[in-house]
């Protein structure tokens, strides 16, 4: 095992995706519980669409990804929150609106200038070997600003998530919270997207999140939980990739699949035993 | 001393205007109940007092050094919230963070505070407990211990005893009568006359619009005192 892993870090690509990975699935974790409490799942698949549409564009204009996609995705972001927020009705359609049209322009953009190549397929599932050397300072500078945020805005991300009626008549400025996650998921999945692919991204941000909800039933601990199962899953996920060569995205969402049973089987089992 | 009061003011829920007409006032010590079928605008106009929106007409006037956050607020019962995973200390606690400011952590006279109000409320051996795995009675006084926690000058509930059973409902309005012998303002939302006759001092009656305003004793002269649907026949 340790052989392995020595192995996989002796490639700069699979180490590069491994630290990149291993930090953005712990941001993605920490986010995602606040997301999937607050029902704002869909946002994050939103955004992975918006941010293909982005990279598209990047690639027709010769232009650096990160550069055009970071500020295209974190307006989306913000769009995307104002949406939901002000018709809860029409909000999801608003947004498979906003995901599938951004998918689309991307598509056109492609189709006319490289073609339907190598390319699409990488944004679409992902690919290992995007990660560059900017990436990884990147993802160390956000994964910090994240967990700083976390430690610091701890009490006030609860008490937001669980109840921004009741958070807003106290006194606390509910929108600016909701919009500093909804910027930092924008950056993690501008930067997840590459190597995870846009169609998988957001199960990152999800999974995580509904499988330690299995079994923990704090919010302390099911954030703890997510960055946990989070971090394992993707380093399995990549072992898994790099041993049988399957597609990294692919491979770290089945261990996320594998997790989440895991977590039904024993919560359903501690019910039965507690009841 | 007025706390707050409306002046011909109107809120609106989605860009309909759910409450209107609104002349009353609110002082220190009083106990309005404010009483109206499903859908009369009592929640937006407990919305509107909150300062969560602002009013579509007229004014509302808020009382020398009385500001919205000095309300503790009880919502209506979600069923989204029934299953957050929430330690119930947490949620007793996080009453009184907004007068924290920006100092990130609770001190600890904060959790001396919180255990105090979830003791008050008959619910302090819970207090290492989740909330998913309460009771409905048990959830609604977690959350009453979090009004408790954030509020000044006035307690606002928004059909406390809705789901309840009738004793638990019982307790929440002694509960309740309690706060308000103590000389805080009490506003209590709901649609059950017959509990609250022996309580409130004030009656707002909504539909849609005011249609009456005045003391308890007024209101059980009018017809709508005589003939409002006993108990809670909506739930």
């Amino acid at each position: 095992m340790f052989e392995l892993l020595a192995e996989m870090f002796s490639y700069t690509f699979m180490a590069r995706a491994i630290l990149v990975g291993l930090l953005v699935s712990l941001c993605s974790a920490l986010l995602g519980v606040s997301l999937v409490l607050k029902r704002y799942s869909m946002i994050g698949d939103g955004l992975a669409h918006v941010g293909f549409g982005a990279l598209a564009l990047a690639t027709a204009m010769h232009a650096a990804p990160l550069l055009v996609s970071v500020p295209v995705v974190v307006l989306a972001a913000f769009l995307l929150l104002r949406v939901n927020e002000q018709s809860k009705l029409k909000g999801d359609a608003a947004i498979a609106l906003i995901s599938t049209s951004s998918m689309a322009i991307g598509v056109l953009v492609i189709s006319m200038t490289t073609g339907m190549n190598a390319d699409v397929h990488n944004y679409l599932f992902g690919s290992i070997l995007a990660m560059s050397r900017g990436d990884v300072y990147l993802s160390m500078a956000l994964s910090f600003a994240v967990l700083l945020l976390f430690a610091l805005f701890y009490n006030k991300i609860f008490a937001v998530t669980f109840d921004e009626t009741f958070a807003r008549a106290s006194g606390i400025r509910a929108g600016a919270y909701n919009m500093l996650i909804a910027l930092l998921t924008a950056l993690v999945i501008v930067l997840g997207m590459r190597m995870m692919g846009a169609l998988l991204i957001t199960s990152l941000i999800i999974f995580p999140a509904l499988t330690s909800m299995r079994l923990c039933k704090k919010f302390k601990s099911v954030i703890f939980c997510s960055a946990c199962v989070s971090t394992l899953c993707l380093l399995c996920g990549l072992i898994l990739s790099y041993v049988y060569g399957t597609p990294a995205g692919a491979s770290v969402v089945a261990a996320n699949i594998l997790a989440f049973a895991i977590f039904c089987i024993l919560g359903s089992l501690k019910a039965r035993i507690t009841a | 001393m007025t706390l707050i009061a409306c002046q011909d003011a109107a809120f609106a829920y989605e860009g309909m205007v759910a409450a209107d007409g609104l002349n009353f006032s609110v002082a220190a010590g009083d106990y309005l109940c404010v009483l109206g079928e499903n859908g009369a605008g009592k929640t937006t106009l407990a919305r509107g007092l909150l300062g969560l929106i602002p009013p579509k007409q007229g004014r509302i006037i808020r009382g020398e050094g009385f500001a919205p956050t000095d309300i503790g607020y009880l919502p209506q019962q979600l069923e989204a919230r029934k299953d957050f995973p929430a330690g119930v200390l947490e949620i007793a606690l996080s009453g009184l963070l907004a007068r924290r400011g920006l100092r990130p952590f609770y001190s600890r006279d904060d959790r001396a505070k919180a255990e105090a109000n979830l003791r008050r409320l008959g619910v302090a051996d819970l207090k290492n407990h989740c909330f998913p795995e309460l009771s409905s009675g048990q959830q609604r006084r977690v959350l009453l211990a979090r009004a408790l926690g954030a509020m000044r000058k006035m307690l606002l509930l928004d059909e406390p005893t809705a789901g309840l059973d009738p004793i638990a409902a019982r307790e929440f309005y002694k509960l309740a009568q309690e706060v308000n012998h103590s000389g805080v303002a009490v506003i209590m939302v709901s649609h059950d006359l017959r509990n609250v006759a022996a309580y409130a001092s004030h009656i707002l009656h909504l539909q849609r619009k005011q249609i009456f305003f005045g003391s308890m004793e007024d209101y059980r002269r009018t017809d709508m005192g005589r003939n409002f649907p006993e108990g809670e026949k909506h739930v």
